[in-house]
Order: structure tokens, then sequence, then C-alpha cells
């Protein structure tokens, strides 16, 4: 039992969001891009990791981890959480999210060597040119597939009730209250942001960023089949953006968030009592108190200076320097126009996890503070 | 005539109702083509059926390939389907009302033998933002957002957005704790809507001398739920968007982004 405590322990301190957002940050670097990225040394040793992509080791792994899985789900807190039906298939998203990550980068790793030996990818070898009727040969695929998730969905229903719990009571606040699931990564935002962009702003710039994708990426390359290295920058970022920022914080936001919104560990029991000090400050306090020492400015502009002039800096440094020196060759290719809207979008969304790591380093809460508008960064 | 070949009752009368039928007047009103035998009866099979000539006629065979597809898209409308199907008979029993809707989905629970029509929604629903999401994640491993199918992608990130307003719209009906307290976290993000919420950015600024033009009884929440709180007002007007507003948009655009597979070269594949 003692080794057992021992591991729950581990990775209930592993699991704290700012160690799990390193570790996932850098698994998810290793996993998708093994021996491609940073010094030689980091090359050599993310090297096989490669082998991932073999569909018989990749079978293992999930194998293994769906046995580990099954596994924690003995622990009492780990299988109350998990066990919500309403969490059931947020589970499943898991595995499944993982699963076809994992596959259309398989995929594309296969058509890449393919087309090294200068032969056609899976897809064109599969159909030539050649085109088959949508009768029968589609329209009896749709059919079929139909039956199955009828089927599918008949099992499930049967076997996991839908919840219903006490009656709506608008005097009577739930501890903790969360948004719907899939609605709980922009929740979890609101931990580092205000509600202006966590939950306006930045949805809305997804949606923008989303739509935009067709219209700034000019790489005529991968058009229609699997491809992984015509497309590394591409795929890197959208699978940032969609398995770390958006499907890990719903995790994070469904498994890991207890009672008054604090972290609680996939094995620690969710206790209304525990206790997290709040001692957050704000920039202007950071510089104008502890290290001018001269007390908060009365003017909020001027008080706010420092992280005006930051936040600016950001949005309007970073892109030229990237155009000039860091991304010349994506700014050559897209042109002006793209290559800013696409800047302004990337930046966008590095805010999140730069934000959060201010957070854990410096306690840092705001940026820029204006209550007297609400404006807070 | 003695002498002919021993005659097989069952099959000639077999053949003759199989043949009756495909030559009955009611058939050939409702089928304008011979049996898809053939290919030029296969394509009218297609092309004279409302439903099915959304599909192309021809499509590659590559992209029929469930290792290529997921088959995602497909089980999202199917699931939307299912999501309509399910939720009309549910409109039967359920009254949007705060006085009936959480008796009339305890009812739904307990008083139907072997019901599983809310089961069948809810998990449909959840089952139908995965798979929304694991569309948009093939499409984009594929490249298949690439021009010509650019336009396409964007009708996709509506439909996105679509399905997750409807089941955030859906998850204030059943009037049970979670649904309201998830719906009040929910829609007090648009309190802080910069100039139209409340407590967002610069709303405190526009004002006529002491009167403030935007607050808490008519910004951008108060909109949204009726009220200032999630109450009577907010539950018919999610009831109403849910079982008829929003349906009726994602269906409109759903025709538009099959329509769009089918002009921008069918379902993608390489060049």
């Amino acid at each position: 039992m003692g080794v057992v405590d021992t591991i729950k322990q581990t990775i209930n301190w592993h699991s704290e969001p700012s160690r799990f957002f390193v570790l996932t940050v850098l698994g998810f670097l290793a996993v998708v891009f093994p021996g491609e990225l940073g010094p030689a040394w980091v090359r050599r040793v993310t090297q096989p990791l490669a082998a991932i992509y073999k569909p018989k080791v990749g079978g293992l792994i999930f194998l293994i981890i769906g046995v580990l899985f099954a596994f924690a789900c003995l622990d009492p807190s780990f299988a109350l959480i998990v066990g919500k039906p309403d969490n059931v298939p947020i589970a499943g998203m898991i595995f499944l999210v993982a699963f076809f990550v994992w596959f259309s980068l398989q995929q594309g790793r296969h058509n890449d060597r393919l087309l090294e030996a200068g032969e056609p990818v899976l897809e064109k070898r599969e159909s030539g040119d050649g085109k088959v009727m949508v009768w029968p040969d589609l329209v009896y695929t749709e059919f079929l597939c139909m039956i199955l998730w009828t089927i599918f969905l008949i099992v499930w229903s049967i076997l996991l009730k839908a919840p219903i719990e006490q009656p709506a009571n608008p005097s009577k606040t739930p501890n903790p209250s969360k948004a719907p699931w899939y609605f709980l990564g922009l929740q979890e935002m609101l931990v580092y942001f205000d509600p202006w962009i966590a939950g306006v702003l930045l949805p809305g710039l997804v949606i923008v960023g989303l739509c935009a994708i067709p219209y700034i990426d000019v790489n005529a390359k991968g058009n229609g089949f699997y491809m992984f290295r015509g497309r590394r920058v591409e795929i890197g970022l959208f699978l940032f953006g969609f398995v770390v920022l958006w499907v890990w914080l719903i995790i994070i936001g469904t498994f890991f968030r207890g009672p008054n919104q604090n972290f609680f560990g996939p094995f620690e029991p969710w206790d209304v009592h525990k206790l997290v000090p709040l001692i957050n400050v704000d920039l202007s306090q950071i510089i104008w108190v502890k290290f001018l020492g001269m007390g908060l400015p009365k003017n909020p502009l001027l008080r706010e200076a420092f992280g005006l002039l930051l936040v600016g800096a950001y949005f309007a440094v970073l892109p030229p320097l990237m155009a000039k020196r860091w991304m010349k060759g994506f700014f050559e290719k897209m042109g002006p126009t793209r290559f800013y809207v696409m800047a302004f979008l990337l930046l966008t969304m590095m805010s999140l996890p730069i934000k959060m790591m201010l957070r854990w380093t410096f306690n840092l809460h705001y940026l820029v503070t204006v209550p007297e508008i609400f404006f807070n960064i | 005539m003695a002498d002919g070949p021993p005659i097989n009752t069952s099959e000639v009368k077999k053949k003759d109702l199989v043949t009756y039928v495909r030559e009955s007047q009611i058939w050939n009103s409702i089928f304008r083509h011979g049996p898809p035998n053939n290919d030029r009866n296969r394509a009218l099979a297609v092309i004279t059926n409302v439903f099915l000539h959304l599909h192309p006629v021809r499509v590659r065979k590559s992209g029929l390939r469930l290792k290529y597809t997921w088959c995602m898209g497909g089980v999202t409308f199917f699931l939307f389907i299912v999501e309509t199907i399910t939720g009309l008979l549910l409109m039967f029993y359920y009254r949007p009302t705060v006085e009936y809707a959480y008796a009339d989905i305890w009812d739904l629970r307990e008083q139907v033998p072997l019901g599983i029509m809310r089961e069948l929604h809810r998990w449909g629903a959840h089952a139908m933002v995965i798979s929304v999401w694991l569309h948009m994640l093939r499409v984009f491993m594929t490249g298949s957002y690439k021009p010509p199918r650019e336009f396409n992608w964007n009708v996709g990130v509506f439909l996105l957005v679509l399905t997750l307003l409807l089941s955030f719209t859906g998850y204030l009906l059943p009037w049970d704790q979670l649904a309201m307290w998830a719906v009040t976290v929910g829609s007090n993000m648009a309190r802080a809507t910069p100039l139209l919420g409340y407590e967002g950015p610069g709303s405190s600024l526009l004002r006529l001398g002491d009167i403030s033009l935007v607050h808490a009884g008519n910004d951008a929440r108060f909109a949204l739920l009726a009220g200032r709180f999630v109450g009577a007002g907010a539950l018919l007007r999610f009831y109403v968007l849910h079982c008829v507003g929003i349906p009726v948009v994602a269906t409109i655009l759903m025709a538009v982004h099959f329509w769009r597979v089918r002009k921008d070269g069918g379902i993608s594949g390489p060049v």
C-alpha cells in the first residue's frame, strides 16, 4: 500500500497546474516533434520517441495507459470524479483526442516517407485517379455507420442514466459552480484573465482565428492528404491550440478544479476547507511600491504606464521583429497583411500561456488594472 | 406444352411481385429511374433524390476510407438527426416554465418504463460536441481547408459554434441545480462584454451626466437572459433558441456545408 500511496501523492504533486502545464507542453513537443527541436542533446534524447508512430508501439502505449487508467479508478476520489455520468464522455474524449492526434500524425509520417521515396501517398495509391459511384459505395457506408452508431447510443443510454440534480434554487450556489464542460477551458482562463478577456475577447478571437486559418496559411503542401514534414509549423501551432489550450484546459477544469475553484490532484478528496493563500500582486504595485518605494500615483494612466507599455510593446514591437528576424521566411511567403494578422492571432494565443507562467512565477495578478472602468489585463 | 421444362411457380410469382411493384404507377411516381444496377441508374438515384443529391455522383475512393475521414462529419450530422428526433419526442412532455420544467424531466425519468429518450438526447449531445471537434481536427490534419475549400471551412467553424450554443441552451432546460448554475456561470461572461456589459471595460464611460446608459437592466447579459438572473425569462428564451432558433440556422448552414463539399470537388483528396 505504501508504494501505491507514494505513487498517488507523486501524481497529485505533479498535476498541480504550473507543473502539469510545463510537463504537458514538454511532453507535447517531445511527442509531436521527436528528435526535431532544440539543441543537439535534446534531439538525441527525444529521438527514440519517434518509435511511438510505429502502429504496434503506439497501440501498446495506449493499452498501458488504458490499464493504468483502469487501476486508477480503484481510488475512491478518482472514481468519484471520473465516474460522474457527465464526466464519462469527457474521459472518453481524452482517449479519442489522443488517439486521433496520434493517428493523424502517424498517417502523416507514413506519407512523408512515401513522398521522400518518390512514391504516391496512401490516399493517391488507394484511388489513383479513379472515382467510385456514391450509390452504392458511399450511401451504404453511411447507412452502416448510422446503424452502428444507433446501437452504440442505445447501449450507452441503457447503461448510463442521464443525471438530474436538485431542483434549481437561485439562493443556493453549489460549490464548485462550473460552466458546461466544453466551456471549462474558458472558465479555467478566468483564473488568469478577467471575464472580458477570458469570456468575451479570447473566445471571439478563437472563432476569428479559426476562420482566418485558410486565408493566412499559404502553404500549398498537403492539400487533401495526411502530411507532416511539409506543414510542421502549421500543425504544431494548431495542435498546441487545440490539444493544450483547449482540451487540456477542459481536463483541468473538469477533473482538477474542486470547491472554491481550488486545485485538487486526481487522487485527492475534494475538501471544501482547503485553504489556498491569495498572494497575487499587480504589476503597478511591484514596480511603484516594491521597486521604487513611492506608493501608487493618483493618475491611472501614470500608475499603469509600465503595464500599458509592456502590453503595447508585445503587440506592436514583436510582430515587426518576427517579420524581420525570427519568421523571415514566413513573412516573405505570406506578405505583410497575412503575416501581421497571423502575428496578432499568434501573440493573442500565446498571451494565455505567458500570463499563466507570469502568475506561477511572480504571482502577478494584473499587468494593467483600471478597476474604475473594469479594464484589467 | 407437356414436354416443356417444369415451371418453378414460386419464382415466377416472386419475380412478378417485384416487377409488379416496380412497374406500378405509384413506384414510378416516386422513383424516376430503373433499378440501380448500372451506372446510369445509380447516378440517377443520387441526382433525382433531394437528400442524396447533396452528395456528388462520384467520389474519390480514398475519400471513403474510414482511415481518411474517420466518418466524423457524417457522425456529427447523424447525431444532429438523432437530437432532432429525440428532442421532438421530449418536447411532447416538457413544458418550459419554472413550475413544470423540473417535474417534467423527473417524470420522464421515473414514470416512463424503459424510457431512454433523455439519455439518448443528452449523450448524443455530448457525442456531437466531441465528434464536431474531431471532424475539425481531421479536416485540419488533411489540409482540407486549403483552396478551394476555404469558405467551407468557415461555414464549418460557424457550425461548430452553433453546436456549442445548441448544447449550452439545452443545458438549462432540465432546470436543476447543475443547469441553472452552469448557465449562470456561462452567461456571467456576457456581463463583461466591452461597452455592452455593465461590468465590461468602458461601459461605465457611456453615461449622460449621472445616468448610466449600460446597467444590469439593459446590458448584454440582460438580453441573453431576459432578466437580471437566470429565471423564467431565461428558461423560455433558451427553450425557443434551443428548439427552433439555432436548429433552423444550423440546418441552413449544414445544407450550404454539404452542398459546398460537392461543389468544391467532393471529399478532399490528393490532386
